[in-house]
């Protein structure tokens, strides 16, 4: 009897701690029900469906996997698909570029806080603004750039995000100019869990500089690296404002790339239904890497 | 005694060759900066004259600040949205985050998952549904809209969860023998003690929204909405040709982040450096 009353009681306060934690995530389930996990079921369905917004609701065919066929024969989607695999050329050099400034900052210089702004300061800069900037700068004619290219003796500078051979070069320039902040601020807090003594063993056992860096900073970094190679080639997956900002995929789709490109086919073009199939291609893209994070990530434990 | 010397003497020297990288580094806001300052007939003189010859900063700062396309009333729209999605996003955050972590009822581990896996999906492979979305239930154009769609953040509701986990259980169960509700334990207690954590989170909310780009251009229509970074990009279509104008412009919509981010340095490196480390 009295054990039963125990239960009841206990199931009472079980109900009222079900209750009150539902109360507290409901805000964020609410938000991300309609903003994220709705779209992207409509996303998938949507890519399986033929449909020029203006025309309504009734302007909606169903047209199965057509889309898909479609892409693989479309050549702006090919050429936008191998501008995003070029670009991502530009995860590994700014991850080198990062991973040395990072060991200069942390242990070699005085004044780390002021080097840590100045080399954040294009991360933190509205890429809007900064986009805008470059876009003087590699003026063909009169830029500082091509000046000092000039004065410098080379005849024939090339003409940057105006030149179809040289835009996506440029904008990949830009792209590891801004992205070296976040990645130089990963590594030094990567760095500074490197335990001391691992450096003061090895210089009793006489390693020179190059040698501590081979085997000690370069292995005890690695999940770190790793961390930045992934987010590195998720984000080039994610390009947008700087082409949005200086080139809108051109000259001659020379830099149009997956998001770009969607992005012009739903909102310029007004075909929802064909983009919507390029977003499911994106999804996947992502989708894959992170699932290979994972696996990796399981086997392969560095320290 | 030597070594020490040699060793200070070797740091010396890197930092010199550092502190010239980075100056080449930050040529690009230098030019803009000193551009800004200029007439226009000597913007591209070369060799580049880095301190102006003829300063020409009130008239172009004041062009852009209350000239023909005011930036203050941009400055403004941009505020109250990157205040209030900051505000939202850190409150949703923190509760959900407190759910999540310190209430325990069977669902719990579920809907973690599934708040989790919607972090795989990239905001750009969804814009279509959320553009119908918008325009079926009038949110498009507005700020509420905008406001609504950086509110709901995965990365902050993990980031302070691990804060949240953090916190000894005693302190959470020592309240309930009080009497105290949950909402009582969480405002009072739970809280207060992961303030910091909130505070870092909310600068690199704020941050990220008044750059946000993207959003602002696929959902807003009305020039008078505009946030910061359209008007900025308007801005440099009004003025064509006008570079000293449109540096101007640039760095005005650079500035206020900057500071906002010098002020707060020590909480958004730390920040960027915990979501980096922690993953």
């Amino acid at each position: 009897m009295k054990a039963k009353t125990r239960a009841k009681g206990y199931m009472k306060l079980q109900r009222k701690e079900t209750l009150a934690g539902l109360l507290f995530v409901a805000p964020m389930l609410i938000g991300v029900t309609f903003l994220t996990l709705i779209p992207i079921i409509a996303a998938f369905l949507l890519s399986l469906s033929e449909w020029n917004f203006v025309a309504g609701w009734d302007g909606l065919k169903w047209v199965g996997l057509d889309n898909f066929q479609r892409l693989l024969s479309d050549d702006a989607f090919i050429k936008s698909l191998l501008n995003n695999a070029w670009f991502l050329l530009t995860v590994p050099i700014y991850m080198a570029i990062s991973m040395f400034l990072a060991i200069m900052i942390d242990r070699n210089v005085y004044a780390k806080s002021y080097f840590k702004v100045a080399f954040f300061m294009p991360y933190i800069s509205s890429v809007v603004a900064v986009a805008i900037v470059w876009q003087v700068l590699f003026h063909p004619s009169a830029g500082p750039i091509n000046q000092t290219l000039m004065a410098l003796g080379i005849d024939n500078p090339p003409g940057w995000i105006a030149d179809p051979k040289f835009a996506l070069v440029s904008i990949m320039m830009i792209s590891i100019w801004i992205s070296i902040g976040f990645n130089m601020i990963v590594y030094i807090a990567g760095l500074q869990a490197i335990p001391k003594d691992l450096y003061e063993a090895a210089s009793i056992d006489g390693a020179n500089g190059w040698r501590k860096f081979l085997n000690i900073t370069f292995p005890m970094l690695s999940s770190t690296s790793f961390f930045l190679l992934v987010t590195g080639i998720i984000a080039s997956f994610k390009v947008f404002d700087l082409i949005a900002v200086l080139t809108k995929g051109g000259p001659i789709r020379s830099t149009s790339m997956i998001v770009w490109h969607l992005y012009e086919t739903a909102f310029t073009n007004l075909k929802l239904g064909y983009a919507s199939s390029m977003a499911v291609v994106l999804f996947a893209c992502v989708l894959f890497i992170t699932l290979l994070q994972w696996v990796i990530q399981k086997k392969w434990v560095n320290y | 005694m030597n070594s020490v010397i040699a060793e200070r003497t070797r740091k010396i020297v890197l930092t010199i060759i550092m502190f010239a990288i980075s100056i080449l580094f930050l040529l690009p806001f230098l030019w803009m900066l000193s551009t800004s300052f200029k007439i226009e007939a000597e913007v591209f003189t070369y060799p580049i004259e880095w301190l102006p010859k003829t300063w020409n900063v009130v008239e172009n700062y004041h062009e852009v600040w209350v000239g023909k396309f005011p930036f203050y009333k941009y400055y403004w729209n941009t505020i109250k949205v990157s205040v209030l999605t900051t505000l939202i996003s850190c409150a949703v955050s923190a509760l959900a985050a407190y759910g999540f972590s310190k209430i325990q009822f069977k669902a719990s581990s579920y809907l973690f998952i599934i708040v989790l896996t919607t972090y795989m999906i990239p905001q750009q492979a969804i814009l279509v549904p959320q553009f119908i979305l918008y325009r079926e239930i009038q949110l498009f154009d507005s700020h509420l809209g905008l406001i609504l769609l950086g509110s709901f953040s995965v990365l902050g509701t993990f980031m302070l969860r691990q804060f949240f986990m953090g916190i000894h259980q005693e302190f959470i169960e020592s309240g309930k023998i009080d009497g105290a509700s949950h909402w009582t334990i969480f405002w009072r207690i739970a809280f207060p003690l992961v303030r910091p954590a909130v505070a870092t989170y909310a600068i690199l909310r704020f941050i990220w929204t008044w750059n946000d780009y993207q959003n602002p251009l696929i959902f807003l229509r009305t020039d008078a909405l505009y946030t910061i970074q359209l008007a900025i990009q308007k801005f440099t279509t009004i003025n064509g040709e006008f570079y000293s104008l449109i540096m101007a412009g640039t760095v005005s919509g650079i500035l206020p982040l900057l500071i906002v981010f010098i002020i707060g340095q020590k909480s958004v490196i730390e920040g960027i450096a915990l979501g980096g480390v922690k993953g």
